[in-house]
């Protein structure tokens, strides 16, 4: 185990007779900037909810598995503790006049885990093997997405792959070009989609090259154990171009289905990390205030209204949705129901986006009790009252959480406007059915953000959106979102954006996700400030208790 | 005997072709495929990845190309949802693990509910009968599904005994808590089963017989009564075996063991039709075959039942 | 599980040994033996007491079972103890809905799924049995052949497979609970038919010129109603057991009703948290109405086969 922690007597010294507590035999170690001193074992343990889709950079399409592989595998660019571009592979890149090619240049000490080089091949590889039909990748529309040259045609199998935009120029040269100038395209290599890969050794292994016996990575970490429905465990790689500033040994992901069951096993010290469940924070804050932790993500919570023509001729009309939008009492769910650490919402998008500055809205403004005012006028002058009472339909997915939101939310409505909601719960895959298919009245909807960008979320709702399960269409909207794409601030045309959300109302926004952890207070370094949750095990380490 | 085992044996084969049929159809009906997700996929990457797994072919065709790479190649096909890993890897990495707990539980569950059920019918209406009985009836009655954390939270936060899940290999301090948690239910039943047919059998008259000769109760117990006692108790076992593999979603769900219960809810949950069909298949098989042993050890214990 | 039970099995055993034919008083005497078994009696006087309580409950309650008591929503742990004086007796739900409503609801969706689960279990698997058994031949084996299918599916993928195709339904349920449960008593009657049919006095009737039909009705389900009822009785708590494990998986009735398996779920959920009482009360609803289950089905058993004891 190599570590660069300085070891000086002194400080070991200074800091025995401070905590009067340190009997370690050993020489303890220190962290290089803040001091800390660092704990003998350095494993860091979490909760998992399930086993990942895959560990396959460019096949892996859920956020636990990508946590790992980001761990394993790097790319390009990664991110900080605040979710800045740093280097990673490549120590910069150039980008050309007309914002249309990028030019990455490797470091030359980059080195797989069997030992050989990493070279501007393996990322061609990796490009085109993520955009090749072949290869099944559910995320083959990212390279779609960042634009690149000829992937629409490569998906779509006009074209093989090897006409992708992407060269080697020499082994420390990439190349990358574009069909349009994309602001945020380097944001876009710290996605695990274009992580570089093996040729070789995928070519021996075939789909089971990603068992630890098989597995070559250039991440940090190797891929030590994986026992599916159990853990998955990555130890240090000492090929690893910057192994020496690793300070973390080890990471284990434990799969743990039930997050009571998880809360337990953190509560008796086998895990470092784990989620809070729904109506806990405030308890375990007053409990445990060093490790329950929250901090605002990338996500937002809402309901749609269905505005198809198979949707209830009540919900084309502004003011019902309004109406239900401000009886819904947002402070409750919040903190009754799911127990505090979550921003309620009034705007679609959150605020914690960068660029993104939400308008003032009405509602937001309001008192509760104005609100509560304002939606029986309007539900009044819409036509609905005691003797023609608003009755709908609401779904949401199978689960605990939505269940008590959807029963709140319904109660809401019932006990302030007097309207009848049937709820009704659906297995996760009839629910997306159902719902894609608008056979539907109001639907749960989440949304997490592909990047740190408003219009991640914002084009949910544009009409030609494949997201948009409501089928909300307004012009002046779709303008603004078209006038975005190109224009030099965004910020005033987004929060114009939120303003027709908040006359037009096609959803309701209930409230922005946060991460509500149980954190051990031994956890160093863990980047609360980075809304997209971009992890790596790399940049933690382990303080001495 | 011979013949007969080979007969029963070659009737389960068309038993499972069926089987197979009516769970690949039914698995269909239900809305939604393996790739339906919260990001709709753009309509030519749903394309390409339904070309790659054979999804895009007639329904006829892709069951037969299922059974014929079974035939022919002893494989299952890939799993839709853990894409690095086939089905016969997820069956190879987990069965042995729901093999592994469920016996042990099976084997706790009967050892100790027969155990319970003699002790019980031998002192009929003493306190031993009254302890044993409502014991079985209560274990029998709680959900086996609070077991879990009950255990957890018991052994792991207040004692500090035991680890909160995980495997590792099948290492005894990961097995105790699954195994009570899944033997549980069973014990009670076994005990009841046991106690009443033990207690029909005593007042039989080859028993009374014995009696009448002086012979020694424990003789009488286990040369004579066993055998019958045991009949019944044999044939609720043998579901009772299969049913403790397949049956185990919770065990896996809460102790993070790593078994084919859990992979079993949620193949079916997350339309991986691949790997619902080959747990099926494994179940129905090992269905077919534990009747079969069920009805053979029936002869065994029954002398007047031939084949 | 599921009607693959250990009475099912030593049903079976016994069935051999059933005396079909009894005479008028099969069930006098049986009445008179199962009121002096005392284990059944007390369990049919506490069984009434819950189905009194399910029924008379809801006029003592103040709460109804969806409303939500925002005053004392925020802080579960120490506002929604159970208390006489706000009206929640048995405390609060983890969402401010007053307990004892949701347990009466409960209950009565528990009982009532135990009741037409059983009851479909009767109809079909009767049916089938008699049919199959009756007429004999190459239908009793394709009857049969189709029956021995359905025992090999595992019962996870039936129960997920219809609650996913049919949603979330009292319907849905039944159904689902009944297509798993009919199996075993089609074959107890259709093993009970074959004795039957080989009776003489079954043989005179066919002699007289009564047509098929009519001796099944007249002669053979009549002397199946004691196997039959017994074992319906014990398919009861069976029912109850595969609801709450259907509950387990998400896959039970929809909010805003709710079944003893889904309050148990839930509490067993939040056990750890110092709120007890929302496990507690459910759960002792439930493990009462197993017990007494059994007892009366074992006291039914007893009555009606008075071959021993």
């Amino acid at each position: 185990m190599t570590r660069i922690a300085r070891l000086t007597l002194t400080a070991l010294l200074s800091s025995t007779v401070l905590t009067g507590a340190a009997t370690a035999a050993f020489a303890q170690e220190t962290h290089p900037e803040t001091g800390e001193e660092l704990a003998e074992d350095q494993t860091f343990t979490y909760r998992l909810l399930d086993d990942v889709s895959s560990l396959d950079p460019q096949i892996v399409e859920d956020v636990d598995g990508s946590d790992v592989v980001r761990d394993l595998f790097e790319g390009l660019m990664n991110q900080d503790a605040q979710g800045n571009l740093v280097p990673g592979v490549a120590t910069g890149y150039e980008v050309s006049d007309d914002n249309l090619t990028y030019t990455f240049t490797l470091r030359e000490d980059a080195r797989w885990s069997n030992g050989e080089p990493v070279t501007a091949e393996d990322f061609v590889y990796a490009w085109r093997r993520a955009a090749d039909p072949a290869t099944a990748s559910p995320y083959q529309w990212f390279m779609e997405l960042m634009s690149i040259e000829g992937a629409s045609e490569v998906i779509s199998g006009d074209a093989e792959p090897d006409t992708l935009g992407v060269r080697a120029i020499d082994p420390q040269t990439f190349e990358v070009t574009l069909t349009t100038p994309l602001p945020y395209f380097a944001q876009m290599t710290t996605h695990s989609t274009t992580f570089p890969t093996p040729q070789s050794v995928i070519e021996e292994h075939g789909n089971s090259w990603t068992q630890p016996e098989n597995i070559v990575s250039n991440g940090a970490y190797v891929l030590t154990e994986y026992r599916p429905g159990e853990r998955i465990v990555r130890e240090r790689n000492e090929e690893y171009w910057n192994n020496e500033e690793t300070i973390l040994d080890r990471t284990v992901g434990l799969i743990i289905n039930d997050e009571n069951v998880a809360l337990t096993r953190y509560l008796a010290g086998e895990l470092d990390r784990t989620e809070i469940p729904a109506g806990q924070f405030q308890r375990l804050s007053e409990e445990y205030p060093e490790e329950a932790t929250s901090f605002p993500r990338l996500c937002n919570y809402y309901y749609t209204f269905n505005l198809s023509d198979s949707g209830p001729e009540a919900f084309k009309d502004p003011n019902v949705r309004k109406a239900l939008a401000l009886a819904v009492d947002r402070e409750i769910i919040v903190n009754n129901v799911k127990g505090g650490g979550w921003p309620p919402a009034y705007t679609f998008t959150p605020d914690a986006v960068a660029g993104f500055s939400p308008p003032t809205t009405e509602m937001a403004e309001m008192t509760q009790a104005e609100r509560d005012e304002r939606a029986k006028e309007l539900l009044a002058e819409a036509g609905y009252g005691e003797d023609n009472p608003l009755e709908f339909d609401m779904i949401y997915n199978t689960d605990e959480a939505h269940q008590k939101i959807a029963v709140v939310m319904s109660q809401m409505w019932k006990q302030k406007l007097g309207v009848e909601t049937n709820l009704s719960n659906m297995e996760w895959k009839v629910f997306l059915e159902t719902r894609g298919q608008q056979d539907f009245d109001l639907a749960r909807g989440a949304w997490c953000g592909d990047y740190n960008e408003a219009s991640t979320f914002l084009d949910l709702l544009d009409t030609d959106s494949g997201y948009n399960d409501g089928k909300y269409s307004n012009p002046d909207y779709d303008a603004l979102l078209e006038e975005a794409k190109t224009a030099e601030d965004t910020t005033p045309l987004y929060t114009e954006a939120e303003e027709i959300i908040a006359e037009d109302m096609p959803v309701i926004p209930i409230y922005h996700y946060a991460g509500v952890y149980m954190l051990d207070s031994d956890v160093g370094n863990w980047p609360t400030e980075n809304v997209e949750q971009n992890w790596y095990s790399r940049n933690l380490y382990k303080i001495a208790e | 005997m011979l013949l007969y085992t080979l007969r029963r044996l070659l009737v389960a084969i068309p038993t499972i072709l069926l089987l197979v049929i009516a769970a690949f159809f039914m698995m269909h009906l239900a809305p939604g495929g393996p790739f339906t997700s919260e990001r709709p996929l753009p309509p030519e990457v749903m394309a390409n990845i339904q070309a790659q797994y054979g999804l895009d072919q007639p329904l006829w065709k892709q069951l037969w190309d299922y059974f014929f790479n079974i035939v022919v190649n002893f494989d299952f096909g890939p799993s839709f949802v853990q894409k690095d890993r086939s089905v016969n890897d997820v069956i190879a990495q987990g069965f042995p693990i729901s093999l592994t707990y469920g016996a042990l539980s099976f084997l706790a569950a009967t050892v100790i509910g027969v155990i319970l059920g003699i002790a019980a019918a031998t002192r009929h209406n003493s306190w031993v009968d009254y302890s044993a009985v409502s014991l079985g009836i209560a274990a029998q009655a709680l959900p086996n599904f609070i077991m879990g954390p009950i255990l957890i939270l018991v052994f792991t936060l207040w004692l500090g005994l035991l680890p909160g899940g995980g495997w590792n290999g099948g290492q005894w301090e990961y097995l105790i808590m699954p195994v009570i948690a899944l033997a549980t239910s069973y014990i009670g039943s076994i005990a009841r089963i046991t106690r009443s047919s033990m207690l029909e059998v005593m007042n039989s008259n080859f028993i009374r017989t014995a009696r009448a000769k002086g012979l020694p109760d424990r003789t009488i117990i286990w040369r004579h009564a066993m055998k019958p006692t045991l009949l019944p108790v044999v044939s609720y076992l043998g579901p009772v075996f299969v049913y403790v593999l397949t049956g185990s979603v919770f065990v896996d769900l809460y102790f993070s063991t790593g078994g084919l219960g859990q992979s079993y809810v949620s193949s079916a949950l997350t339309r991986d039709y691949a790997v619902l069909l080959g747990i099926t298949i494994l179940y129905g098989a090992l269905t077919v075959i534990v009747n079969l042993l069920t009805d053979l050890a029936y002869a065994w214990f029954d002398p007047k039942i031939r084949y | 599980m599921f009607g693959r039970s250990e009475k099912a099995a030593a049903l079976s055993a016994d069935i051999t040994d059933f005396k079909a034919v009894r005479g008028r008083s099969l069930f006098r005497d049986a009445m008179g033996r199962f009121v002096r078994n005392k284990a059944a009696m007390a369990s049919v006087v506490i069984l009434t007491l819950i189905v009194a309580f399910v029924i008379f409950g809801p006029l003592f309650a103040v709460w109804d079972n969806e409303e939500i008591d925002w005053a004392n929503m925020g802080d579960i742990r120490r506002m929604g103890a159970p208390s006489l004086e706000n009206g929640h007796y048995f405390g609060l739900d983890e969402l401010g809905r007053d307990l004892y409503s949701r347990t009466i609801q409960a209950t009565r969706t528990s009982l009532l799924v135990g009741l037409i689960g059983a009851t479909m279990a009767l109809i079909v698997g009767t049916a089938w049995g008699v049919i199959a058994g009756f007429y004999g031949g190459r239908l009793d084996s394709v009857m049969m052949r189709f029956v021995d299918i359905l025992l090999a599916i595992p019962l996870t993928l039936v129960l997920i497979l219809i609650l996913v195709v049919a949603g979330r339904s009292f319907i849905a349920l039944f159904l689902a609970l009944g297509a798993v449960s009919w199996l075993t008593m089609a074959r107890i009657v259709r093993g009970q038919t074959l004795t039957l049919k080989t009776r003489e006095f079954i043989e005179a009737a066919r002699a007289g010129g009564v047509s098929e039909p009519a001796i099944i009705f007249r002669h053979i389900l009549p002397n199946l109603i004691g196997v039959v009822i017994v074992y319906a009785s014990l398919l009861v708590p069976e029912m109850i057991l595969a609801e709450s494990f259907i509950s387990f998986l998400g896959l039970g009735i929809s909010e805003p009703m709710t079944s003893l398996g889904k309050l148990i779920a839930e509490g067993a959920g939040t056990m750890a948290y110092g709120t007890l009482w929302q496990l507690m009360f459910p759960l002792f609803f439930y493990v009462t109405i197993i017990i007494t289950m059994f007892f009366i089905g074992d006291g039914l058993r007893d009555a009606l086969d008075p071959k021993d004891r």
